[in-house]
């Protein structure tokens, strides 16, 4: 290996904490745990109200929920493109191009994910706990803390899950946020930019940044699973 | 009426005014009346499908009758504090302390008086040691002694038990029904299901037979097990196989 080799240029790139490869990153945690941070604060109790609540049209939307666990990200960024355009409803607000419409895109990506395994999760659970908290007198409000709480770990799985979705997508930010250098290039859309200019060192180092955080997710989610298997049955 | 002897007959705690419950046509409790008061330990006992855990759930209010009536009363007026423990105990995920403070928390108990009132009910069947641990990987014994320290901390004035030892080998068998005479010491009307006989005959002061989706009979223990008053119970003591009336021609309940 020789030192123009770009894996060895991309190492030295991490190492030497290069300002511009950690502003992408920072940028890139920045928008994807807001996105997530968001889609739980709407997806955990909503799921959790689909699970324990009857009303028509329940089974439609626990359908539509599942099948946009699997929405495309550039069908979600061109939702997000189209509302937030100058034409569009969200127009006059002017966030087309921002790291905050990259934030809305994510959620739309992640929410159906935090909403729709949470659901599962708690229906799950309130088929097991129903007899026994309707006899120490808790109704299905009073349950739904309850049952969050005693699912926590799967949560944190699907919250997880969102948070991987999240930081590997492409599509969406790269509409929304337009992959502008400082002000919303994140790591998917710098990594796409910088493979096709053939800055190769650069595309590489972030490629690895992404390929570590992603490993990790996945370990903290291992991991979990395991402490759940040993400590809650 | 004055002169007379006011009656003897003591409150009523739980009374079925024909109460059926019917399921997709089908009749699975048919007319039942049953009156328990306060005093004693009533086991009720019957073949499998007999309706058994359907009557307590019933009196419990975990599900509601078809038609009839179930009336709960404590001293002649106020409602009863019930708790009920299951076959399969169900602990939430939560070290055994947190199961008692959090049915605490449903019964409306001030928190900073929860986890005292917990502790007693851990320590008076012997889970101290045990306070911390998950609840769910205690063993299947701890766990029912578990289960009963979260009904005791309930300060329950009726106790349902619905088959609380059949998963459970002697030593735990045995720590359960010391339990149940705990809650029978202290007052507590104990309404308890069993298809171990010899269970029943150790803990029963009087004895409900059902059979068939009905109550064929209340009889104090003391006669039952010699002299049940229905044929089916006869046949049941027996270790005879009991039929459904539309299955056998042997009647259920005249007394052969
Ligand atoms: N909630 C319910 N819905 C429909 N059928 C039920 C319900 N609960 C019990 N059953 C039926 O009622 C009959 C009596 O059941 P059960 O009370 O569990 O009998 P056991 O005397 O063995 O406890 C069975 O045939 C059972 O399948
Ligand atoms: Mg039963």
């Amino acid at each position: 290996m020789n030192s123009h080799d770009p894996f060895t240029l991309a190492l030295s790139l991490i190492l030497s904490g290069d300002p511009g490869l950690f502003g992408i990153i920072q940028l890139s945690l920045q928008v994807s745990l807001s996105a997530v941070l968001v889609a739980s604060l709407i997806g955990l109790p909503l799921g959790a109200a689909i699970a324990l609540f009857r009303f028509p049209g329940r089974g439609l939307v626990i359908t539509l929920l599942n099948a946009l666990m699997g929405l495309p990200p550039v069908v979600a960024g061109l939702l997000v493109y189209l509302s937030l355009s100058r034409a569009g409803p969200l127009g006059q607000f002017g966030l087309l191009f921002t790291p905050t419409a990259m934030v809305i895109a994510q959620t739309l990506l992640v929410l159906p994910i935090i909403a729709a395994l949470t659901r599962q999760a708690i229906e799950d659970l309130w088929e097991e706990y129903r007899e026994q908290l309707q006899s120490m007198g808790s109704g299905r409000v009073r349950a739904i803390p309850t049952l969050l709480w005693d699912a926590r770990i799967t949560l944190t799985t699907a919250v997880l899950a969102g948070f991987g979705r999240a930081s590997a997508e492409v599509g969406a930010v790269l509409i929304v946020g337009g992959n502008i250098e400082g002000v919303t290039r994140v790591m998917t859309t710098a990594i796409a930019l910088e493979t096709s200019k053939g800055d190769l060192p650069l595309a590489l180092a972030l490629g690895l940044v992404l390929l570590a955080l992603v490993a990790a997710v996945n370990a903290v989610a291992y991991l979990l699973g395991q402490a759940s298997r040993r400590h809650m049955q | 009426m004055s002169g007379l002897p006011l009656a003897s007959v003591p409150d009523p705690v739980l009374e079925l005014r024909n109460v059926s419950f019917m399921r997709s046509g089908k009749v699975l409790l048919d007319h039942g009346n049953l009156m328990l008061t306060q005093q004693g330990r009533t086991i009720i006992i019957g073949p499998n499908g007999a309706g058994k855990s359907l009557l307590m759930r019933l009196a419990h209010g975990l599900l509601e009758p078809s038609s009839g009536t179930i009336v709960c009363r404590h001293n002649g007026s106020g409602t009863p504090r019930q708790a009920m423990v299951f076959q399969r105990p169900v602990l939430l995920r939560r070290s055994s302390l947190a199961n008692v403070t959090h049915a605490l928390a449903l019964r409306g108990v001030p928190r900073r008086i929860r986890r005292n009132q917990a502790e007693q009910a851990l320590a008076r069947f012997g889970l101290t040691h045990l306070a911390q641990r998950p609840a769910r990987i205690l063993s299947g014994g701890e766990q029912q002694r578990l289960a009963l320290a979260r009904a005791w901390a309930l300060e329950p004035d009726i106790l349902f038990l619905d088959e609380p030892s059949s998963a459970l080998d002697p030593a735990a068998t045995k720590a359960v029904e010391d339990a149940v005479n705990v809650f029978f010491r202290k007052g507590t009307k104990i309404v308890m299901t069993t298809h171990d006989l010899g269970q029943a005959r150790r803990l029963a002061d009087e004895v409900v037979f059902m059979c068939c989706g009905r109550i064929l009979e209340r009889t104090p223990a003391a006669t039952f097990f010699d002299t049940p008053t229905t044929v089916a119970a006869a046949a049941f003591l027996r270790g005879e196989l009991v039929l459904a009336p539309w299955e056998s021609p042997t009647p259920l309940t005249t007394n052969g």
